[in-house]
Parts: C-alpha cells; sequence; structure tokens
C-alpha cells in the first residue's frame, strides 16, 4: 500500500472536523444583533479612521529575505540526509556553499536590512 | 481503508481531548506558581472545566465586523485548524517489536511534511488578521507574520544537524538512530536553538507578540467571538502539542527508554518527554516577560541564524571527518 494513503485518509478527517468547527457557530451560536456590535473594536470608542493597510517597508523586506534564505535552508536538507556518502566533498562543497550565503547575509546586515531602529 | 479511517478519527479525538485538558493544566499550573487555586469549582477539581468552556464557546454570539472580508475571515481560523490537524497524519508515537511504528501515516520524507504542513499555518494568522478590518488585528498579524517567518528560517536549519547524524528523514529513523544516544547531546546547541524558535513559532510567552494583549488588545484575533475565536485557541495548544512531539522525537529520543529502563513502555516514555516539555512551555508563560519586538527581530535574524549555522557547520564537519 502507499504510504501516502494513509496520510489522505487521515487529512480528509482533519478537513471535516476543522470544517465542522468553521459551520457550528452558524447553526447553534445565539444571535441578538446590533449595529453597534458590528463596529470594528477600537477601545469603546467609534473608529476614527479606516484601515488604511499601510505599515513600515521593513516588513517587506523581511518577506523578501525570508524568501532568499528559506530556499537556501531547504537545499540543505537533500545534502544533509547524503552526507555519510559525500563525505569530505560533501563537506567542502558546502562551506562554499555557507561562504557564498554569508557574504550576501554581510551585506544586507551592513546595509541595515537587519537593523529594527 | 475502514481502519485507518477509524484511527484517524480517534487519534484526532485524542489530540483535541489533549489540547482540552492542556489548557485545563496550564490555568491550574499558572494558579500554583503565583499561589492560587485555580479552576477548581466545575466538576471535582476542576476537571469538567474544558467541557463548560466548550459549551460556552459553541454557544455564544458569532460576530463578524461590517468593515471585515466576510469569506476570508471565516476560512483563517479554519487554515489554522486544519494545519494543526493535519501534521498527526505523520507523527510516530511508538513502535511495535518488530519496529513498525505506531503512526497513521509512516511516510520517508515524514519531517519534510511536517515542516511544509505547520509553515502554512502563518495564513491563519495573517489572513485572520487583514480581513478583520480593525486595526489592532492588523498590526497584530503584521507582526506575527514577520515573527514567524523570521524565527522559521532558524528553526528549518536546527532539524539540518539531527538529519546529518540520522542519515534520514523519516521521523522513524529519526527515533531509531537515537537508540543508544539521544540527540539532544550531541545536537545541544540545535536543541537550544530549536526549542527558542518553536516557543516564537506557537506564538508563546514570550514571543506573543501576535497577542499582546497590553498593547494590542488581543492581536489578530482581537475581532473574533464564538467557535471560531475557539479555532485560534485551539489551533495554538494543538501546535504547542506538535512542537512537543518534535522536540521528543527529534531531540528527546522518542520512545527510546534511557538508562536501560525497557521495563516501562515505549509509549509512556513518548508522553511523559511530550508532557514535561509541555510543562516547560507553561513554565515559561509564568516566569518570563514579553519581548520587545525590536529586539525580537534583531535576536532572530543577528544572533538565532548566525548561532544555527555554525551548528551546522560543526556538525557538519564532525560526520564528515569520522
Amino acid at each position: 500500500m502507499n504510504p501516502y494513503l494513509p496520510v489522505a485518509i487521515f487529512l480528509a478527517v482533519a478537513l471535516a472536523a476543522a470544517l465542522l468547527f468553521t459551520v457550528l457557530p452558524g447553526l447553534l451560536a445565539q444571535r441578538k444583533p446590533n449595529p453597534l456590535k458590528l463596529e470594528a473594536y477600537e477601545c469603546g470608542v467609534e473608529p476614527t479612521s479606516s484601515v488604511s493597510g499601510r505599515f513600515p517597508v521593513r516588513f517587506y523586506l523581511i518577506a523578501m529575505l525570508f524568501v532568499i534564505f528559506d530556499v537556501e535552508a531547504a537545499s540543505f536538507y537533500p545534502w544533509a540526509v547524503e552526507l555519510h556518502a559525500l563525505k569530505l566533498f560533501g563537506l567542502l562543497e558546502m562551506v562554499v556553499f555557507i561562504v557564498v550565503l554569508g557574504i550576501g547575509y554581510a551585506y544586507v546586515w551592513k546595509r541595515g536590512g537587519l537593523a529594527w531602529k | 481503508m475502514l481502519v485507518i479511517f477509524v484511527k484517524s478519527a480517534v487519534l484526532l479525538l485524542v489530540v483535541v481531548t489533549t489540547f482540552a485538558y492542556a489548557m485545563l493544566f496550564e490555568r491550574k499550573i499558572l494558579g500554583w506558581m503565583q499561589l492560587r487555586p485555580g479552576p477548581n469549582r466545575v466538576g471535582p477539581w476542576g476537571l469538567l472545566q474544558p467541557a463548560a468552556d466548550a459549551a460556552k464557546l459553541i454557544l455564544k454570539e458569532d460576530l463578524t465586523p461590517k468593515t471585515a472580508d466576510p469569506l476570508i475571515y471565516r476560512l483563517a481560523p479554519f487554515i489554522s485548524l486544519l494545519t494543526a490537524f493535519a501534521v498527526y497524519a505523520v507523527v510516530p508515537f511508538g513502535a511495535n517489536g518488530d519496529g513498525s511504528p505506531w503512526a497513521i501515516g509512516d511516510v520517508n520524507a515524514g519531517i519534510l511534511f511536517l515542516m511544509a504542513i505547520s509553515s502554512i499555518g502563518v495564513y491563519g494568522i495573517s489572513l485572520g488578521g487583514w480581513a478583520s478590518g480593525s486595526k489592532f488585528p492588523l498590526l497584530g498579524a503584521v507582526r506575527g507574520t514577520a515573527q514567524m517567518i523570521s524565527y522559521e528560517l532558524s528553526m528549518s536549519l536546527s532539524f539540518v544537524g539531527v538529519l546529518m547524524l540520522a542519515g534520514t528523514t523519516s521521523l522513524t529513523g529519526i527515533v531509531n538512530a537515537q537508540e543508544r544516544l539521544w540527540f539532544l547531546i550531541p545536537q545541544a546547541l540545535g536543541f537550544v536553538i530549536y526549542v527558542i524558535t518553536a516557543v516564537a513559532e506557537t506564538n508563546r510567552t514570550p514571543f506573543d507578540l501576535v497577542e499582546a494583549e497590553t498593547e494590542l488588545v488581543g492581536g489578530f484575533h482581537t475581532e473574533y467571538s464564538g467557535l471560531r475565536f475557539g479555532s485560534f485557541f485551539i489551533a495554538e495548544y494543538v501546535n504547542m502539542l506538535t512542537v512537543s512531539c518534535i522536540a521528543t522525537l527529534l531531540f528527546l529520543g522518542g520512545w527510546n527508554a534511557p538508562f536501560g529502563l525497557t521495563l516501562v513502555p515505549g509509549l509512556a516514555w513518548f508522553v511523559l518527554k511530550v508532557g514535561a516539555f509541555m510543562f516547560f512551555y507553561m513554565w515559561l508563560r509564568a516566569t518570563l516577560p514579553r519581548f520587545r519586538y525590536d529586539r525580537l527581530m534583531t535576536f532572530g535574524w543577528k544572533v538565532l541564524l548566525p548561532l544555527a549555522t555554525l551548528n551546522l557547520v560543526a556538525t557538519a564537519a564532525w560526520v564528515a571527518l569520522h
């Protein structure tokens, strides 16, 4: 039997359970509508302005850095599993890879990409 | 087929029940650490408290702010809950005498599956906060997303050392590789990095900046009520349980008995180790104040990431030269 078949069945059961939690409030929860309840929360006063959706550009920078570094991290996985067989060759290859990565990291650090002031 | 179906349903029930009692025990433990009794009114010793909480959450009014995006607002807790549950498809809890594991699916890419599914969980928080159409949830969600992706990097690097020592990505294989020596000892630095990043990934004190009730009201779930809030809550505790299971499987020897105490069955050791890790979580919450956000990000990028890389290179050198 394919080992992923039980995984798929479990995922289906998990999906059903999560769906149950999503539809249950609509079926069982009590309803006492009141226009004030539907206001966005702002410490009890009327919302002063709408949500602008603008936030510091640093967060975008972090997201971009994450994509770069996470792809690198993913490439460590197959190498790590086979390191027993690759021995010194594998080690040297990866040291070169990490040095290249480290140059990029040092550059980002120096340009203030990691600073939160 | 049917057997797997029933097993899956039973496992999910066990996970949800564990969540319910983990929550009760957390409140009890926090109570004891602050010299008060904790919940003790519902049932003997407060043991029926989870049932009372569940009934309250289910019956409570389900509000959607008029500024919210209704579809995504409802989708977000669903994503959180589904990803929290889904990881249990590959987690092994013990093994038969012949080495076949007690797991729903014994896949050879177990750790990759875990990483992949748990990374999707960040969508629940970022979409939930964004779709609420309100200021505090948006702030919590943006902060939380940046925090979770930053710490995920060091977390995935802390696994690499274990993979090198075990030479496999199968969770059962990793546990079997620890029969003689738990990876906690050769991977002590990796374990410390994993613990820190795991607490940050599950958004627990001292890294609970997505909620940060003293500054952001309730963070990303400010607008949620009733069972939709409950879904986020369940997801958080189930994620804690998952993290404890991963720590046990990867670093604490899984179901292997310490000091040759094989008289006690493996499952009992597994439960004991997971329970000890869960207790550590609650202890942290009772002890530590919250990190400041700029320090959190600086720590993640400038301390943990280089440390995790250092650990990786050192382990690689040791494995390759032996």
